[in-house]
């Protein structure tokens, strides 16, 4: 191969043909375009002109110069040009392929996984044997190395993990190998401590080569929650150009689909190698939010879950007494507001109103008494799953709510009037706090002795109390007590909730306890005392490529490890669920900072795609064609021969060439959405088109007429008809198909069977009309009976029967008992009785099927007998005379009947026991 | 050509003309009739003129019994006798009236035949006698005399452009002369004069094709004559255009002016247009004079 830069050529000694393009250049420059005759009697006026240029008879120099270009381009084609060819290296020995199988490989995973099947190839091809090891999966066992071929049959059973190797364990494994061999590195670009030991020891064994993408890496950090705004930080290993990538907020909507939630530019500065978004999301939306991902990078690092540290709880705060002015400090919300405020969101308003957000948590200080209807609707949202905590007061201590049965919403009977304890008019000191029992949601935090209780409410002594309590004074009385209300729980702090009971909204011990009710939201990365002696079962697995998967049956993991250890093989990282809430272990903790590799200037490092070969050949002849593509165009327009019809097919010769044929499906889209809008706003009859535009103009006239009877005539007030297109509209829009039957009509295709059938089974009736009078002879059938039976073999049709007498055809309407169209007299088949139909005496009909007969199949040519024009003018003759006249208005009867019969169903059928309800009533 | 299927074949194919060219021109007279209806002239033959009593050199057959029954006495129907004007008529049939353009086939040979055809049609109906130039086919009346003409007109002429005959040209006739008048202008100059002299009048009709009139072409050309006996090269097409039609005009107004000086009426006709126009101008050039 002869290369020129990065170009080389296959056949070079083919250029040598460019030598002959200026011999070319002056034979071309000489020969004139041909000539046209052309016969002109008017030739006799032209004799003795002469034209007024003579140069013209030479080609034009840049018709010349395309010429020359498509038979340059047509030898170096030929000649075989390959970008960037490439020279094999020739190895021996065994050779390891290591790959680092991170997330990071994940981004361009496929690119990788081919750069290593050409390199398993060419050792293939040179005769070594090979070895393939992940280091997020090292071998238990050492190496083994095999032929190259059976080793890339392995690739692709070969997956980058949502982690990164453990340094030690590479380092050790690495330190341990054994023989001489290459080693060919396929590493994700990212720095980390083991990178230089594992090199130093894979260097003592043999040459390495490196092959690094030069795709960027991008990583986001954690979720947090600061000051009202969700704030999401993206990093990349160094600083370089600016960048904008989007992050986008993933969660399901109320409709429980997952989509984009919410989406923002993060933008890097040309220096920094991290960017930091902060995202305003409302609540709601906030709550929903389960994923952050930047998009257009699948990779577990471009992906942090968040767990319940991001959704906030919606905390009602109802206060007894809000219409009384009182100093701040007194409020009864004051503390609350105080200590929930950074870490839930308030929700104010009325009762009835906060009810219809739907919150969390509501918190009554000093409630007494409810309206009923509002008590109900408490109940009712408590029992969905809501926690209503009380506070005591002395509006609770002077009412007599739960005082002498247990109000629902109380956990406790009360006992009247509370008590007063160590103030100026009572004896003994304020009490303090008796250490939390270890079954109580406060078990564990520390009782401050400086909170001390001067009045509470009092439990009275009930069965059930001991179970309730869950914070108690130090002399045994009741503080907090809770029950549970289906799936909710209610709960009763037997102070108040400012300062004027106790001095507990004072201190910390007030926050933590809100904390364990789960009334604020908790801290965001839990540490490990407090997950001691948990088990955390995973529910989601995020996979390297950043897909969350469902877990499976993969083992919990104890709590300590969550909050300790780094994603590994035995913790994938993903969405961990506890008893009352759940952890996301992320990929990218909160401090990680990502660095590029720094190889050694020895180690040769190679991008994956700068060395791609590139076949040239296919390419330049295709330019050689186009080219002599448009000089054809060229010479016919010099030539004159490039006019009307011509000229117009080169045009779209040439467009077709540019690709530029215009789309017209989106227009479709819309027309198909203003057919549905039409056929639904009002009864449509429809009619299906043939294409012989005769009949079709027929069906529509004939439908027009019937509309107009069914306008004049009933409270049916159907719009204009349409025609239908089987194969490309929606038909269930239309209660009526009318179907007039030519003998060369198309069959339809399998899929309008298939809408078809679904029409017919979902209650739809089609009207088929062969026009020509003879369906129901047995043995002579027509062209068009030949061919309704062709259309209907496919079509899911009951057993048919001519329409009996009492069919409910014959009187949904007006009574009947012909059905003339334009023609007279033939029979009309419907779908067949059950066989079990019997006339029971003393009633005119039988009680036949219940439902609409699908199908119609008549020859009558009712629409020619139906249509009008615009005007309302008869189109077509029936008849002759009065009888004639009468003919077409029993056509019409029989059209209005079909049509009641489709929207009304076999009421008048139910007619038949009229006489039995009457007599009934009568009683 | 012995084979008498071939020669059948060749027959027929050549009758085939007549019955359309009959048709059509008759299509296009009726056009012409209707617009200048009630306008009579007297002096049409058939026409009714009198009745007079039988004399006794009348024959039986000659007496009117429908108006004899309504009188005691016998009476004749005489006719109009009228002298009829004879009208020569000369269609070019050479080889350039093939030329056609149009997309329906129209060539300027079968607008120039038809046209003649109608106006003979027209002449012929109103009791003239019609026939061509040259001795062939002297003038005569009747309906026979249109099936003589077509089967005249229907003949070709080998000759690129062709040129009126002045030989068997009656005295104080009329004539009608339609063509391109692309050719050679000299002989229809001497023709007409040497008409003018003999105290011919008529009507020039210049056919010629929406083509001819715009010269719509462009790039290296050699343009031929129908035979291709003519024939002339040019590298750009385009450029002739100007100088082409600067040459037509001339040779319109040539032939205007002649027809001025002779006192014939000269007229240029399209086979782009409507047939109709062209042969009410025929009728109404014709009857100025006749």
């Amino acid at each position: 191969m002869w290369t020129i830069g990065p170009l080389g050529f296959a056949a070079p000694w083919l250029l040598l043909g460019l030598v002959a393009l200026p011999v070319l250049w002056i034979l071309l420059r000489a020969v004139p375009p041909a000539p046209i005759r052309r016969r002109f009697p008017g030739v006799a006026l032209l004799l003795g002109l002469s034209d007024q240029e003579t140069q013209a008879d030479r080609t034009p120099w840049w018709l010349l110069l395309l010429r020359m270009l498509a038979v340059a381009a047509v030898i170096i084609g030929f000649a075989g040009p390959v970008l960037n060819p490439q020279d094999e290296t020739p190895g021996s020995g065994p050779l390891l392929v290591l790959v680092d199988g991170t997330w990071a490989d994940a981004r361009d995973w496929d690119r990788r996984s081919d750069r290593i099947d050409a390199a398993l190839a060419e050792a293939s091809r040179q005769g070594r044997t090979a070895a393939l090891v992940s280091l997020t999966e090292l071998p238990a066992d050492g190496l083994s190395f095999q032929a190259a071929d059976a080793v890339a049959q392995r690739l692709p059973s070969l997956e980058p993990r949502a982690w990164e190797p453990d340094d030690t364990a590479v380092v050790d494994w690495a330190e341990g190998l054994e023989g001489s061999f290459d080693t060919f590195w396929v590493s994700d670009g990212l720095d980390r401590e083991s990178r230089d030991p594992v090199l130093e020891a894979l260097e003592s064994r043999g040459d390495v080569t490196v092959f690094e993408s030069p795709r960027p890496i991008i990583a986001l950090r954690p979720a947090r929650f600061e000051d009202g705004t969700v704030s999401v930080t993206a990093i990349r290993p160094e600083p370089g150009t600016p960048a904008e990538r989007t992050v986008a907020a993933m969660g399901l909507d109320p409709g429980g689909v997952e989509r984009r939630l919410a989406a923002a530019d993060v933008t890097f500065e040309a220096d920094a190698t991290e960017a930091e978004l902060q995202l305003s999301l409302p609540p709601e939306l906030r709550n929903r939010v389960t994923r952050f991902e930047i998009e257009g990078t699948r990779t577990a690092g471009a992906v942090t879950l968040t767990d319940d540290a991001l959704q906030r709880r919606e905390v009602a705060l109802i206060a007894g007494r809000e219409d009384r002015e009182e100093l701040e400090l007194l409020a009864p919300l004051h503390y609350l507001r105080e200590a929930l405020e950074p870490t839930a969101d308030l929700v104010d308003g009325d009762l009835t109103d906060v009810l219809l957000a739907n919150p969390d948590v509501i918190v009554f200080a000093d409630v007494a008494q409810l309206a009923p209807g509002e008590a109900e609707d408490v109940r009712a949202w408590v029992e969905d799953g809501g926690m209503l905590l009380r506070f005591a007061g002395p509006r609770l201590a002077a009412s007599d709510v739960s005082r002498t049965e247990e109000d629902p919403l109380m956990p406790v009977r009360l006992r009247a009037g509370g008590r007063t304890v160590g103030g100026a008019m009572s004896w003994g000191e304020p009490k303090t706090l008796a250490p939390f029992p270890d079954d109580s949601p406060f078990a564990g935090l520390p009782v401050p002795d400086d909170v001390t209780v001067n009045a509470q409410v009092m439990a009275q002594p009930d069965p059930t109390l001991a179970d309730r309590v869950i914070a108690q004074l130090a002399d045994g009385t009741p503080l907090v007590t809770a029950k549970d209300v289906e799936q909710g729980q209610v709960v009763l702090v037997h102070v108040t909730a400012n300062a004027e009971w106790s001095t507990l909204p004072l201190s910390g011990l007030f926050v933590q306890i809100l904390e364990r009710l789960a009334v604020s939201t908790r801290p965001a990365v839990p540490e490990a005392e407090d997950l001691e002696g948990t088990t955390w079962s995973p529910e989601e697995v995020l996979t390297a490529f950043g897909r969350i998967e469902d877990a499976g049956t993969l083992p919990g993991v104890a709590g300590p490890r969550l909050a300790e250890e780094e994603p590994g093989p035995g913790l994938p990282p993903g969405l961990y669920a506890g008893e009352d809430r759940r952890i996301a272990l992320n990929v990218i903790d909160e401090e990680r900072t990502l660095a590029t590799t720094s190889w050694p200037a020895r180690i040769a490092v190679e991008g994956l795609d700068v060395t791609r070969e590139t076949i040239l050949k296919g390419w330049v002849l295709g330019a050689a064609l186009a080219l002599l593509l448009i000089d054809i165009l060229a010479s016919l327009a010099l030539s004159g021969r490039l006019r009307g019809p011509r000229a117009a097919a080169a045009g779209v010769a040439l467009l077709a060439m540019l690709g530029g044929m215009p789309q017209g499906a989106q227009a479709q889209d819309g027309e198909g959405d203003q057919l549905a809008v039409r056929a639904t706003s009002e009864v449509v009859l429809a009619h299906v088109l043939t294409g012989d535009p005769e009949i079709d103009r027929t069906a529509e006239a004939g439908l027009r007429g019937l509309s107009n009877t069914l306008f004049r005539r009933t409270s049916i007030e159907p719009a204009a008809p349409l025609g239908v297109d089987i194969e490309e509209d929606e038909l269930a829009f239309f209660p009526i198909l009318y179907w007039p039957i030519t003998a060369d009509q198309p069959l339809p295709s399998a899929d309008a069977y298939d809408k078809l059938n679904r029409y017919l089974r979902s209650g739809g009736m089609i009207v088929f009309d062969t026009r020509d009078a003879d369906i129901a002879g047995f043995g002579a059938s027509s062209p068009e009976g030949r061919r309704l039976q062709a259309i209907a073999q496919p079509l899911d049709i009951p057993p048919l029967e001519p329409l009996p007498q009492d069919h409910v055809l014959t009187r949904t309407f007006y009574l009947l008992q012909d059905f003339p169209g334009r023609h007279a007299g033939r029979e009309v088949w419907v779908e067949a009785a059950p066989p079990d139909a019997q006339q029971v005496e003393g009633m005119p009909f039988r009680d036949l099927n219940d439902g609409v007969t699908p199908v119609v199949i008549g020859g009558n040519d009712w629409a020619a007998a139906w249509a009008v024009d615009e005007q309302g003018s008869y189109l077509y003759p029936v008849g002759r005379g009065m009888a004639g006249e009468r003919q077409r208005e029993l056509a019409y009867r029989f059209g209005v009947n079909l049509v009641m019969h489709v929207l009304t169903g076999n009421y008048k059928s139910d007619q038949v026991h009229v006489p039995a309800l009457l007599d009934r009533l009568g009683q | 050509m012995s084979d008498p299927n071939l020669l059948r074949h060749g027959a027929e194919e050549l009758s085939a003309p007549f019955p359309p060219l009959l048709v059509e021109a008759e299509h296009l007279a009726t056009t012409v009739l209707l617009g200048n209806h009630g306008r009579r002239r007297a002096g049409l033959g058939d026409d009714f003129w009198q009745y007079r009593p039988a004399m006794p050199f009348d024959e039986a057959r000659m007496i009117d019994w429908r108006r004899s029954g309504r009188a005691d006495t016998a009476f004749v129907r005489e006719r109009e006798w009228q002298i009829a004007q004879s009208v020569m008529l000369w269609v070019d049939q050479a080889a350039s009236m093939s030329f056609g353009s149009l997309k329906d086939g129209t060539t300027k040979g079968w607008r120039a035949k038809v046209l003649g055809m109608a106006a003979s049609l027209l002449m012929i109906r109103a009791g003239e006698r019609v026939g061509l130039t040259g001795i062939s086919l002297p003038p005569r009346g009747g309906e026979p005399q249109l099936q003589r003409i077509a089967a005249m007109l229907s003949e070709g002429d080998e000759a690129d452009y062709g040129r009126p005959e002045t030989t068997g040209m009656l005295p104080q006739s009329r004539a009608l002369f339609i063509s391109d008048f692309l050719g050679d202008i000299d002989p229809v100059e001497e023709t007409l004069t040497e008409a003018a002299d003999r105290g011919v009048r008529g009507a020039l009709l210049q056919v010629l094709d929406p083509q001819e009139e715009a010269f719509p072409f462009d790039g290296r050309t050699i343009f031929e004559s129908m035979t291709g006996a003519l024939r002339h090269e040019t590298l750009k097409a385009g450029d002739l255009k100007t100088a082409y039609l600067d040459r037509l005009a001339e040779r319109k107004d040539r032939l205007e002016t002649l027809a001025r000086r002779t006192g014939w009426q000269f007229m240029t006709h399209h086979t782009g247009e409507s047939a109709a126009t062209a042969l009410l101008w025929l009728h109404g050039a014709l009857e100025r004079r006749v």
